[in-house]
């Protein structure tokens, strides 16, 4: 379908933005790569009165290393932009903030879609919404008043919806500490759609690389927003995951954690089996990173 | 470059604005609503038909052009983010009556049948080729994976990608033996 009428405005920088948002009210939405949007808005699922075009906030595009090893990502970066960083810009410490890249959408979609784009729009199946969790990310936001830090965990409240206020933009994703122990994978019927499940495994391991001091599990597509699972995270921490039978607890924990809907992509019984095998692989392929 | 007029005019719509785009070499200024995206604009006001339009969300990828060199989904953008960048269509590959190769590389490997998705195909390819000019077939296919084709299967396709993208290396090496003393 073709989209409703409304007014477009260019946005030229972040403040100039900010101050319109507030005089437009509910009535706008900003459009920053427009790959979650724009689809709505042809369904008619959204219908904004103004359309507030960000691209042009040049300030916004860019990956930064800064000394105390915290990767900073400019919100309007794209997908495909983080996926081919070179390894001087997205080192070993966040390698799985990349690698994750190729599971969002396909490549037409990652060269437009943008990172904070992905996480404004806060879909729970979000491969960012799940790296930010994962990762302690801190979002950076900038409203009319000034500037303020939400940490990942309170930044998504539900489907589609966040901690963002109607003239706040999402500037930049930080992530704070190295995670190379890492990974995301995830199963959809068509490898680059929404994902059925997706499943992210961050672990702190010891130096003799075995054993696990503290680990991050986080699941997507399985609630309104990206699940932690506090149990399968014990598990690790309890025994060596290179020991017989800790992963298949650890998977089964995660499993028997969750509550997952059914749809058109998969029962709640399909998903629990998905989410059984998704979380021994990202534990495998984060325990050889 | 020149600018031209659009083939077709454009009635006084509410929440009209002047839009310049770059398509293939050439400027034309537009008056269109901005709820018009990069596809409408294309195909209705400056008649380029080869941009083809189906799904309208982003799912099947006929509608394929390249934006400054990257493919992108003409449907999922409005013509006004299209301002201030290079757009291609699948319009500027062939030279008159001459296919380009990756054109040809489709022809003969059967890599379309009704052709209603071919324009998507190409122009990811070309975008995708631009990029990663040696890809592994692997590679080819989780790409060739954003667009729908319901007739050929796909491997003709991947084929066709395949051997395009050979050729291209074959014929740079040979241009660098040439060169060499």
């Amino acid at each position: 379908m073709k989209p409703a009428a409304f007014t477009y405005h260019r946005g030229r920088d972040v403040d100039g933005v900010t101050r319109l948002l507030r005089e437009l009210g509910e009535d706008a939405k900003v459009l920053a790569g427009g790959q979650s949007l724009v689809p709505m808005m042809n369904f008619r699922l959204a219908r904004p009165q103004h359309l507030v075009d960000i691209a042009g906030l040049r300030e916004l595009v860019g990956i930064h290393n800064d000394p105390d090893g915290a990767l900073r990502i400019g919100a309007l970066t794209t997908h495909h932009a983080v996926e081919t960083a070179p390894s001087t810009r997205v080192g070993r410490n966040h390698a799985v903030v990349r690698e994750a890249m190729r599971w969002v959408g396909h490549l037409p979609i990652r060269t437009r879609g943008t990172v904070g784009g992905s996480l404004a729009h806060a879909d729970a199946t979000a491969e960012w919404c799940l790296l930010a969790i994962l990762l302690d990310a801190q979002l950076t936001v900038r409203g009319p008043d000034g500037e303020r830090a939400v940490p990942a965990a309170d930044f998504f409240h539900g489907y589609f919806t966040t901690a963002l206020d109607s003239d706040e933009l999402l500037t930049e994703i930080v992530f704070p500490r190295p995670a190379p122990h890492s990974a995301l994978t995830e199963f959809a019927e068509r490898h680059g759609d929404f994902a059925t499940v997706s499943a992210a495994v961050s672990l702190d391991l010891a130096e003799d690389g075995d054993t696990v001091r503290g680990a991050r599990i986080v699941l997507g597509g399985v609630d309104a927003l990206p699940v932690r699972c506090p149990e399968a995270e014990a598990v690790l921490s309890r025994d060596r995951p290179g020991t017989g039978g800790v992963l298949d607890e650890c998977a089964e924990a995660a499993a028997e954690h969750i509550d997952p809907p059914s749809d058109d992509n998969g029962s709640a019984h399909y998903r629990r089996l998905l989410t059984r095998t998704l979380v021994r692989r990202a534990c495998e392929e984060a325990m050889t990173r | 470059m020149t600018a031209s007029t659009p083939p077709h005019s454009t009635a006084q719509y509410e929440n009209s604005q002047l839009v310049s785009l770059q398509v293939n070499g050439e400027t034309y200024e537009v008056v269109t609503e901005a709820r018009r995206t990069l596809a409408d604009v294309l195909r209705q006001d400056l008649g380029l038909t080869g941009t083809h339009l189906a799904c309208e969300h982003g799912i099947c990828g006929a509608c394929t052009v390249l934006l400054d060199g990257a493919p992108a989904r003409a449907c999922l953008m409005f013509a006004a983010q299209a301002e201030g960048s290079a757009v291609r269509t699948v319009e500027s590959l062939a030279d008159g009556e001459e296919l380009s190769d990756l054109q040809q590389a489709f022809s003969d490997h059967h890599g379309l049948q009704c052709g209603f998705c071919t324009s998507g195909f190409l122009m990811l390819a070309e975008g995708f080729l631009a990029e990663r000019p040696e890809p592994s077939r692997a590679e080819i296919r989780e790409t060739v994976a954003s667009n729908l084709c319901r007739c050929t299967g796909y491997q003709t396709i991947v084929d066709a990608i395949e051997d395009c993208a050979t050729k291209r290396r074959a014929a740079f090496q040979a241009q660098l033996d040439g060169e060499s003393p």
